[in-house]
Formats: structure tokens, C-alpha cells, sequence
């Protein structure tokens, strides 16, 4: 009913909202990042983050402090507070939040076909996955040879399962294609997710929309430029791209002949949205349009804080979150290998 | 301001906050530590940070922070340690040694690696042996199944050859016995896997395996009885045996990378009976071995653990303290010589020679050469507001905080709360056996107030337990007042001697207090057991509560204009006496002052005038005639000049104020702009220590004070009329109190009663202490609770009470345990 959730939202969705907005209230802010920056050592960090959110999953940690400890703390308060949240939840919320970490489960599925590619160990892939998008039998990947018999033992039993039927083929999976898979699976995870959160409607659906077409046409330009120069097709290319978006359909039919970088850029500046975001690149420049478009959907994912009762602050919470936790780790790299010069090369502020 | 009192009013701790004084300490570098741990311990300086602008790990004792942050974390891991084992750590401090940080730090470690091998070799052992557990269940069950599908396969076997031997003929080829003979080699190759695997995933498991191999498997499980504990994870978990048949190396691979990622864990086993019993012996008999071992291990560790048990909150409060003096000294600044740490803290006046003391102690304890400076700073930044409270008197301060801290040394309204909240609160719960019920549950906490204040206790209890003594207070007076209202559970008691009057026939007692006739003296204390149950009884003590809010609610206003004089004195603010004060008094009195003596005067003359009307018509038509109203002579121009001095006294208030707050700016603006010529160095030396601290004068705005003043008279003109008539919640809830019980006592006691059934008068009764406890002592002591709070906060606090200091918060060890849990 639009325009009117305010009646009812606060019977299951009130108590939800309010902790994922007093969880935003955590949140790092800049201050917490200048200090951050200043950080000698990853000691210094710890001591810095004892003093946030993070002091509890951080206290307990033996001093000489790794990288990858930090993050994987940081993300287990993350995947804490899912939980919590995903416990509570009722539906349609609960759905809702389950969509959020197939993104995850993609990624994940993916990394493990291609390590086993590359003869790798599972435990040690398993224990790089991200623990969002983990599932019952995500080890059993490992066994898959084809897309066919990944699909059949697999991901039969997953929410994956829908988004497969485009891509079975009996093609042994090499690079190439696990990267095509992963394209065309997360093409249609938008999809859904966006039909989704249409058939929610309300605001929920009026400012999903918005951040999932951002989504789709940061993908759709990503895809660009990764396959210029691959042997992908046209057609193919066009494939990939999302349904829905500020760029479809006409944009996505520039953007599918592109030959360089340039060209996509003069395709994306007849856009208003994009101009600011290119107008910062130089030209042939395609290194910090990654940071670029992060900054972009932090600021559109704060936004989304400004209106009350639909779900996008949920999604917006844990971006804004998975966000912070790659600062930090590019922060906690960059103190550990002695590069402080370049911390702020890619630190996206989020307040 | 500030430092001597005003000379008006005796010394009264708790009148005013403690005189305060902003001290400055340099310390020498090398006596720095334990001059703070000294300090500490007195616990009576409040340090002000003064590297607010640096980061916490850029500040000078980062490192031992980290330090002692790495020593909590330790001592941490031996309290959980500790737990899992089922040890607590001992309260008792052995009397030993003091240990030195450094020390502590090292011995820390050391355990700390002692217990981290410990427990790694005790998890290997304990690893293996799960190992051997599950081994030793595998080799039972699928032992069992194998006897089982052999003793069946001999029998189909022999079913076969018993059909072969039939079949045998001379016909029969020679070619078929080879392919029988090959089916049997081919049999042969069919390997198998045993194993465990947890039973939720068990299904999954089955399932994964048939469409991973087509079908081509045979798959058995069999659950084990009892739950057991995983060698990887270390948790109890439900398991499945499971013996899996396959044919092929492709399949076998399969199966094994599926049995990794379910978490199966697999046995080799022979399928040979002879070797089976032969493994299962020796199964059995390593871990009997092992048992031991881990016993043994256990047993070290067990000790181990209690010696730490016994020196943990000794070394806990060690690492406390040590981090609570680092953060200290990372407040202090570093001296340009880098050779001291300057300090600069609020401390009260009276404490400053115990402050020396102990700087005189810590020099001479680290043979400093030079001992450290005390000196008084001055400023004019408002000091922290600090009352010396007992555990009395501490609850009613509380009160008073949860409003707003007191301005430094402004009148403190918890003085008066301490008597005033438990009455105005009795009030609303008069009757003496509530009253008493409520004495005998606080006197409980308070009886075992040690023993219950060292251990930790629930949200609800703790908070009924930190205002016992409020509690007691309230339950005294409403002691009191129920024997002032005569109500006992609602039932009255001629306590005071008998009834005044007596019936003058025998059907007046429920009807009215006509009918009775006055026989003895008027009843001595409190209200005549008479009134109780007439039908005259509502109205006669609605007036009295009704007039008594009245007057205690003007008397309660009263006294807080007349602290505001207090302050107004205390501050050397004569304005305020003048056109705030005096005019206020004035205002409240001519109007309500004046009701109040009305219903004196009708109580002592027992007049009929009616009092609403009097007031109602000294506003709409002063010059009528009074007629019947009359009670005194002279009243009509009694009350023509109290409605002209109340009318007065509202310009009064408003205008002068402003005009003259103004008038004195422009004076002393005047006075500064030539001052700087003859400024001497002391003030020069003063502005360069305050410069810190904001200018003095800021700018003046005559609109906004005069805006401001507008508010204040409107608000005290109409909040006159309003709070007098907020105090009518003293009746109000009163009448409540009473007509509940009444409700309870005669609806539930009395109905019960008169059924003459034991069980009806059981369940009456139960229900009766139930609705009392529930609905009178619980929630109407809260109700009265939040009113008499509002009373105080609202209409008493706001004549006088600015409430915008901030607390002393000392720098003590004392105060350290509650802060961390």
C-alpha cells in the first residue's frame, strides 16, 4: 500500500529498523578515520578500534596482530549482528535479508570453483569465503567437474538454484566461463532481487530500485571494461548486462560495441547521475573509477537513511558496513606494509 | 565568586557544594607514577585532560597502555580458563608479596604460555583420543553390519550354489564357471569406506552421494546411541556410522572429497573378523592409555589453574590500577624539559593538605631529588560540583541529580528533599499498615546491607536496594500520615481514645454524620474513626486533603523563593533580591498566601463562607460587598490591597531587570575601555591564564534578555496559579490510595467473609494479599514515587534551582570496580 506503511510498518519491521539504525549510529566516522590514518602500527589500530564498536571483538586478540585477524573480526560482528537481525525478522523482511547475502553466496560459490581449478585446498578456500554467503554444502563444490553436475549436486539445494538455469551448459569450466557464470548469475540475482523488491512496493521499492540500478549499471560498466579486448562477443556482452537501470535499454546498446575506455566513458556522460563521477577521471583513466563509484553509493546508501519505514536501510546498513570493513583493511595494510603514503588511495569516507 | 561563602549562613555540608579549587601539579618525571597511584588513593582530585587534541596512542604512556591492555587480556583468558574448568577465582587475597608490574608482566606471560601449551597438548591428546572413541564405534557398528550382511550373503550364496549345484549338469560350459569366477574378482574390487558422520547433515550426505555417483553406491547408517564429541571441533555432536560401497577409483575420489566437505571423518577398517576383534582390543587398550594420560595432564592444569585462582583479583586490581594511572598520566602535559608532567585538577579546598601529604610521601618513597609543586590556579571556569554524601543522605542527592547537577555551590534542594519527598510521597500513601509492610521490607535490605551491597543483584532489586533509605523515610511517614487519615488496610482504629460522638438513635451509623451527637472531647490525633464509612465521609475529607495540598504545596513554593534569596545572597546578586525575589513573594503570597490563611482562618472560626467564592470574586469584582463570606473584618480591603500589590508586582518583576542588567554592562564596558592602561601584571598574568577559558563579558543582548526575563515572569506568574493547583495531586492520589483499599478490604476481604466457606474465605484472602501487594504497595507506591518526584523537580526545584553544574568525578582506585563491569 503506498504511502502508507507508516500505519502498519512498525508491527514487524519497527523494532528491526530501530537497532539497524542504532547500529548505523556505529559506525566509523571521519574523525575515526584521521585517527586511523595516523596509526603507526596494526597495535596502534587495535587500540584505536577498542575504543568503538569493534573493542569486543577485538579485545581478546593476542597482540602480534595480522591483517587478516582484523578483518575477520570485524566481519564476525557483522555477520553477529545479520544474524540477530535475520532471527527476528519476520517476512517479508526476512526474505529481504536473505537476498542480501546471495551477492555473498555467488561470490563464494565462484571462488571455490575456481580453486579447485587451480587445485587448491578446499579448507584453505573455505576459509577465505565471506561468512554471509555460506551455505550447508558449499564444501561439496570442490567435487563439481561441469556446470551441469555443479548445478545438479550442488546448487540444486541453494536459493542459487533459479539464477542457474541460464548458464547450464556441459562445457568444462575454465576462467572464462566460471567469469561469465559469475556475470550471468549475478545479473539475474539483481533481477530478482529488483522484481523483488518491486512486488514490496512502498518505499522499499522506490529506493531498492534506485540503489539496484546503481548496482546494475556500475556492473554493466565494470563489465565494459573488463572485456574490452576478450574474445567476448557483443551479443554476449549485452547478455550480461541487468534489465533494469538507468542505462537500460539504450545505454547498455552503446556500451555493448565499445572498443575503450573512452568510449565508455562519452556513452556514460550523456547521464547526469555518472557525469560527476567521470568528470573526476582523467582521460584513459580507469584505475580510481572503482573508488569513484564506491564514493557514489556511500553517498546514495546514506541517503537512504533519510527516509523511514521500508527495508532499504537494512541493505544499506550492511553495504555501508562491508564498506567500512574494506577500509579498514586497506588502513591496516597499508600501516602493516609501511605504505601510509597511499591510505588514502582507497578509504572511502562514509560520514 | 566563590572561594570565601557568603557570611550569612552557618557552614552546611550539604547546603552548598564543597569549596573548590583548580590546582596545579608538576610532578618530576621519575616520581610521576607512583605520585598519581598516591593521589589515587585519596581519591581527591578530579585531573583535567590536557592533550585532549592527541589521539590515544600518540600520548606518552600509549605503550604501557598496550602493556597493561595485553595483561588484561591474559588475565581474562585465565578467568575463562578458569571457568571451563569449574573453578571460580577465590575472593581471599593471600597475604604475600607485592608484586611489581614489571614483574607481574613476565610471570603473566609465562603462565600464559605454560597454560597455552598445556591446553595444546592436552586438546592433541584429547584429539586423539575422540579419535580412537569414534574409531572404536565405527569398528562395533559397521562390525555389526558386516556379520550381519555376510551371514545373509552366505545364506543367498548358498541358496545359489545349491541352485548351481542343481543347474551343474554336463551340459553346462566351462565358459560360465569363468564368468562366475570373474563376477567374483569383480566383487572382490568393490571397495567401501566407513566412517562418521554428523546425523543432521547425514541426510544431505546420503543425498549429495547418490547424485554425485548416479546411484552407484550402497550407502549404510546406523545412528549411534549416545552423542559424541567431535576430535576437530571438540563439541558433543549426534553422529551416524556410515559404511559407503562403491566401485571405481573416480567414484572412490568423489566419495572422499564429499565425506571432507560434510565433515565425515574415516576408519579404516578390515573386513576381515579376525583383524576386527584384534583392532578393537587394541583400540580399546590405547584408550585406556590415553585415558590416564589426559587424566594426568588434566590434574597439572587443574593446579596450575588454581594457583592463579588464588592471586587473580589481587593481580586483576594490579592491572586495573596500573591502566587506570597510565590513562592518568596520559592527561598530564609533558613539561618543555621533558624532565616533568604538568597536572592541572579540581580538587576541594579542605583536601589540600592531604594533597600535599601525599606529593610529600611519593617523593620521598621514589628518593626524588626535587619534590613535586603545588600550586592554586586561578580561573574563572566553573568548578565541579561535589557534595559529601553519606550513605543517607546520598539517595535524596540522587534525586536531586537526576534533574541536573547543582551550579557550583548554589542552595542544593536535596537538604530539603530528604524531609519533604517522604512526605509529600506519605501524603499520598497515608495508611500506617501499608506504611508498615513497607518498613519491614526496606529494613530487610537495610539489616543485611553488608552482605547484600558487596554481591551483585538483579536491575529492580538493586535499584530498591540503593534507595533503602528513601524507602524507609517514606514508609515512616506514611506511618505517620495513616494515623493522621486513621487507616489501617482501610479500616480505622480508635487508637487515640474513643469516638467523639456517639449515635443519637440506632439507625444512624451508615447513614450520615447527622445523626450523631457529640459526646466526648474532639479525638485527640488525626481523623475521628466516625467519619469512617458515612455517607459524609467522601466530602468532608476531600476538604480536608484538598485544603491541606493547598497549604502544603504554597508552603513547599515558599520555601523555594525564599532559597532563591539564599542564592541571590550567597552570589552577591542584589538584583535578583530586589526585582526577583521580593516581588515573587509578593505575588505568590497576596494570592495564594492569602487562600491559605482563608482556610485557617475557617478552620479555627469553623465559618461557612465558601472560599472558591472569596477568591473567585476578589479577581472579578473587588469592590462587591462580601456578605455571608465575611471572615474577618477588614477582609474587603484587605483584599483590594493584596490583588493591587500582586497586580504590581508583575511589571515588577518584568521591566526593572532587564534595564538595569543592562545599565551595569554599559558601566563596566565603560570601565574596561580605559582600563588596559592601568592594568598591573597580575591581571595581565590572570587573562593570560584564562585566556583558555573564554572571555568573561560576552556580548550583551538586550533583546534576548529581555526576552528571556518576559519568559521567566510569565512562566512564574502563570506557573503560580498552575502549581498550586498541581499540588491538588496530593488529594487526588490520597483519595485514590484510600478508596482503593476500601475497594479491596470490602469487595474481596469482607465478600469472602460473609460466605462463611473456608475455601471461598482462602481464595478471598490470597487474592486480597495479592491485589494489596500488587496494586497497593507495588504500583501506588511508584505512582505516589513518581508524583512526589514531579512535585519536587517541578514545582519546588523551579523557583530557585539552576541545575546546570556538572559532578566531581575524583580520580580513585575505590571507584574502580564499579566502572568496569
Amino acid at each position: 500500500m503506498y504511502g502508507f506503511e507508516a500505519m502498519t510498518f512498525n508491527i514487524h519491521g519497527g523494532y528491526l529498523e530501530a537497532i539497524v539504525r542504532g547500529h548505523r549510529a556505529g559506525l566509523l566516522t571521519a574523525a575515526d578515520y584521521n585517527n586511523l590514518c595516523q596509526c603507526e602500527t596494526l597495535d596502534d589500530i587495535k587500540m584505536h578500534l577498542s575504543a568503538t564498536e569493534y573493542g569486543p571483538y577485538l579485545q581478546n586478540e593476542p597482540s602480534p596482530l595480522h591483517t587478516t585477524t582484523i578483518v575477520e573480526k570485524c566481519t564476525l560482528k557483522l555477520v553477529d549482528e545479520y544474524k540477530h537481525m535475520l532471527c527476528q525478522a519476520t517476512e517479508p523482511l526476512s526474505t529481504f535479508l536473505e537476498y542480501i547475502t546471495y551477492g555473498h553466496m555467488i561470490d563464494n560459490v565462484v571462488l571455490i570453483v575456481t580453486g579447485t581449478l587451480h587445485e587448491r585446498d578446499v579448507q584453505e578456500l573455505l576459509e577465505k569465503c565471506h561468512p554471509l554467503g555460506m551455505f550447508d554444502s558449499i564444501a561439496t563444490l570442490a567435487v563439481a567437474q561441469n556446470m551441469r553436475e555443479l548445478y545438479r549436486l550442488v546448487l540444486v539445494d541453494t536459493p542459487l538454484a533459479p539464477y542457474f538455469s541460464e548458464c547450464i551448459t556441459s562445457e568444462d569450466l575454465d576462467d572464462m566461463n566460471i567469469e561469465i557464470m559469475r556475470n550471468t548469475l549475478y545479473n539475474a540475482y539483481l533481477e530478482d532481487f529488483y522484481k523483488f523488491c518491486q512486488k514490496l512496493g512502498g518505499a522499499t521499492a522506490e529506493i531498492m530500485s534506485d540503489l539496484l540500478a546503481f548496482e546494475a549499471d556500475r556492473r554493466a560498466v565494470n563489465i565494459t571494461i573488463n572485456s574490452i579486448g576478450t574474445e567476448l562477443t557483443r551479443d554476449d556482452r549485452r547478455k550480461l548486462y541487468s534489465n533494469f537501470g538507468l542505462l537500460y535499454p539504450y545505454g547498455h546498446e552503446e556500451l555493448a560495441v565499445c572498443e575503450d575506455i573512452d568510449q565508455v566513458r562519452a556513452v556514460m556522460e550523456k547521464y547526469p547521475p555518472y557525469q560527476s563521477i567521470f568528470s573526476k577521471l582523467s582521460y584513459g583513466e580507469s584505475q580510481m573509477l572503482d573508488k569513484a563509484f564506491y564514493e557514489e553509493e556511500v553517498k546514495r546508501l546514506c541517503l537512504a537513511f533519510e527516509q523511514q519505514f521500508h527495508y532499504g536501510v537494512f541493505f544499506a546498513y550492511m553495504r555501508l558496513r562491508e564498506q567500512e570493513i574494506r577500509n579498514l583493511m586497506w588502513i591496516s595494510e597499508c600501516v602493516a606494509q609501511n605504505q601510509k603514503s597511499r591510505v588514502h588511495d582507497s578509504v572511502v569516507f562514509i560520514f | 565568586m566563590g572561594d570565601r561563602g557568603g557570611g550569612c549562613c552557618p557552614p552546611m555540608d550539604l547546603f552548598r557544594s564543597e569549596a573548590m579549587q583548580l590546582v596545579q601539579l608538576i610532578i618530576p618525571m621519575e616520581s610521576a607514577h607512583l605520585t598519581v597511584s598516591y593521589l589515587g588513593d585519596l581519591g581527591l582530585i578530579q585531573f583535567k585532560d590536557l592533550n585532549s587534541d592527541k589521539s590515544p596512542f600518540q600520548r606518552t604512556y600509549a605503550a604501557q597502555i598496550k602493556r597493561c591492555g595485553e595483561m588484561a587480556r591474559k588475565l581474562r583468558f585465565f578467568k575463562e580458563q578458569m571457568l571451563k574448568a569449574g573453578f571460580s577465582p577465590s575472593a581471599k587475597s593471600l597475604g604475600e608479596t607485592n608484586i611489581g608490574f614489571d614483574d607481574l608482566e613476565v610471570k603473566l606471560g609465562e603462565l600464559e604460555a605454560e597454560l597455552v601449551e598445556m591446553n595444546a597438548n592436552g586438546d592433541k591428546l584429547q584429539r586423539g583420543y575422540n579419535e580412537l572413541l569414534e574409531y572404536k564405534l565405527v569398528l562395533q557398528k559397521a562390525g555389526e553390519f558386516f556379520t550381519s550382511a555376510q551371514r545373509s550373503a552366505t545364506a543367498q550364496q548358498r541358496e545359489m550354489e545349491s541352485q548351481q549345484m542343481g543347474d551343474q549338469t554336463l551340459e553346462t560350459p566351462l565358459l560360465h564357471e569363468q564368468e562366475t569366477t570373474t563376477d567374483l574378482s569383480k566383487q572382490v574390487k568393490l571397495g567401501f569406506i566407513t566412517g562418521l558422520v554428523p546425523r543432521e547433515k547425514s541426510m544431505a550426505f546420503e543425498r549429495i552421494l547418490f547424485r554425485a555417483t548416479r546411484g552407484n553406491v550402497f550407502l549404510k547408517q546406523v545412528p549411534a546411541e549416545e552423542p559424541i564429541t567431535d576430535p576437530v571441533s571438540g563439541e558433543k555432536m549426534e553422529k551416524n556410522v556410515f559404511v559407503v560401497f562403491y566401485s571405481g577409483e573416480r567414484a572412490k575420489n568423489k566419495i572422499l572429497k564429499i565425506c571432507e566437505a560434510f565433515g565425515a571423518n574415516r576408519y579404516p577398517f578390515a573386513e576381515d573378523l579376525g583383524k576386527q576383534a584384534l583392532m578393537i582390543t587394541e583400540v580399546s587398550g590405547r584408550i585406556s592409555e590415553l585415558k590416564t594420560t589426559i587424566d594426568a595432564g588434566l590434574l597439572q592444569r587443574d593446579n596450575l589453574l588454581r594457583t592463579i585462582g588464588d592471586q587473580f583479583e589481587q593481580w586483576n586490581l594490579k592491572v586495573k590500577t596500573e591502566k587506570s594511572i597510565y590513562h592518568t598520566l596520559n592527561m598530564l602535559s609533558l613539561d618543555v624539559t621533558k624532565k616533568c608532567l604538568v597536572a592541572e585538577g579540581w580538587s576541594p579546598v579542605f583536601a589540600t593538605k592531604q594533597i600535599q601529604e601525599a606529593l610529600q610521601r611519593a617523593a620521598f618513597d621514589s628518593n626524588s631529588q626535587v619534590g613535586a609543586i603545588f600550586q592554586v590556579l586561578h580561573t574563572r571556569e566553573s568548578p565541579p560540583t561535589y557534595f559529601r554524601t553519606n550513605k543517607f543522605t546520598s539517595a535524596f542527592q540522587e534525586i536531586v541529580d537526576a534533574y541536573g547537577v547543582a551550579k557550583y555551590q548554589e542552595a542544593n534542594p536535596g537538604v530539603y528533599t530528604i524531609v519533604t519527598f517522604p512526605f509529600l510521597f506519605a501524603v499520598m500513601f497515608g495508611d500506617w499498615g501499608h506504611g508498615i509492610c513497607l518498613l519491614l521490607a526496606t529494613l530487610y535490605f537495610i539489616v543485611r546491607e553488608k552482605k547484600l551491597s558487596s554481591q551483585k543483584l538483579g536491575d529492580i532489586t538493586e535499584m530498591t536496594f540503593g534507595g533503602r533509605y528513601v524507602i524507609m523515610m517514606m514508609s515512616l511517614f506514611s506511618i505517620y500520615t495513616g494515623l493522621v487519615y486513621n487507616e489501617f488496610f482501610s479500616v480505622p482504629f480508635e487508637l487515640f481514645g474513643r469516638s467523639a460522638y456517639a449515635c443519637r438513635d440506632l439507625s444512624c451509623r451508615d447513614a450520615t454524620t447527622v445523626g450523631l451527637i457529640k459526646v466526648r472531647d474532639t479525638y485527640p490525633f488525626g481523623v475521628d474513626p466516625a467519619w469512617h464509612g458515612s455517607r459524609s465521609e467522601l466530602p468532608f475529607l476531600n476538604s480536608l486533603k484538598m485544603k491541606m495540598s493547598i497549604l502544603l504545596g504554597v508552603a513547599q513554593m515558599n520555601l523555594g523563593i525564599i532559597l532563591s534569596y539564599f542564592n541571590a545572597i550567597f552570589f552577591r546578586n542584589s538584583l535578583n533580591v530586589w526585582f526577583q525575589f521580593i516581588p515573587q513573594m509578593i505575588f505568590l503570597n497576596s494570592l495564594f498566601g492569602y487562600l491559605s490563611f482563608l482556610i485557617i482562618v475557617k478552620w479555627c472560626t469553623g465559618s461557612q463562607a465558601d472560599l472558591y467564592h472569596i477568591l473567585i470574586y476578589m479577581f472579578l469584582s473587588p469592590t462587591d460587598e462580601l456578605g455571608e463570606n465575611q471572615l474577618f473584618p477588614g477582609q474587603k480591603i484587605t483584599q483590594q490591597v493584596l490583588l493591587l500589590l500582586a497586580l504590581v508586582s508583575v511589571p515588577w518583576m518584568l521591566l526593572p531587570k532587564p534595564f538595569l542588567l543592562k545599565r551595569q554592562h554599559e558601566n563596566r564596558h565603560q570601565g574596561q575601555s580605559y582600563a588596559p592602561l592601568e592594568s598591573t601584571d597580575e591581571t595581565l598574568l590572570s587573562v593570560a591564564n584564562n585566556d583558555s577559558h573564554g572571555h568573561d563579558h560576552e556580548e550583551f543582548e538586550f533583546s534576548e534578555v529581555f526576552v528571556h526575563q518576559l519568559i521567566h515572569t510569565i512562566e512564574f506568574v502563570l506557573g503560580a496559579v498552575s502549581n498550586t493547583a498541581s499540588y491538588l495531586r496530593l488529594w487526588a492520589l490520597s483519595l485514590a490510595h484510600s478508596e482503593l483499599s476500601v475497594v479491596f478490604y470490602e469487595k474481596v476481604l469482607l465478600l469472602a467473609w460473609g460466605y462463611n466457606n473456608i475455601i471461598i474465605l482462602i481464595v478471598g484472602i490470597i487474592v486480597f494479599i495479592f491485589a494489596t501487594v500488587g496494586v497497593l504497595l507495588i504500583m501506588e507506591t511508584l505512582s505516589a514515587f513518581l508524583h512526589a518526584l514531579r512535585l519536587h523537580w517541578v514545582e519546588f526545584q523551579n523557583k530557585f534551582y539552576e541545575g546546570d553544574g556538572y559532578k566531581f568525578y575524583p580520580f580513585s582506585f575505590a571507584l574502580l570496580d564499579d566502572e568496569d563491569d
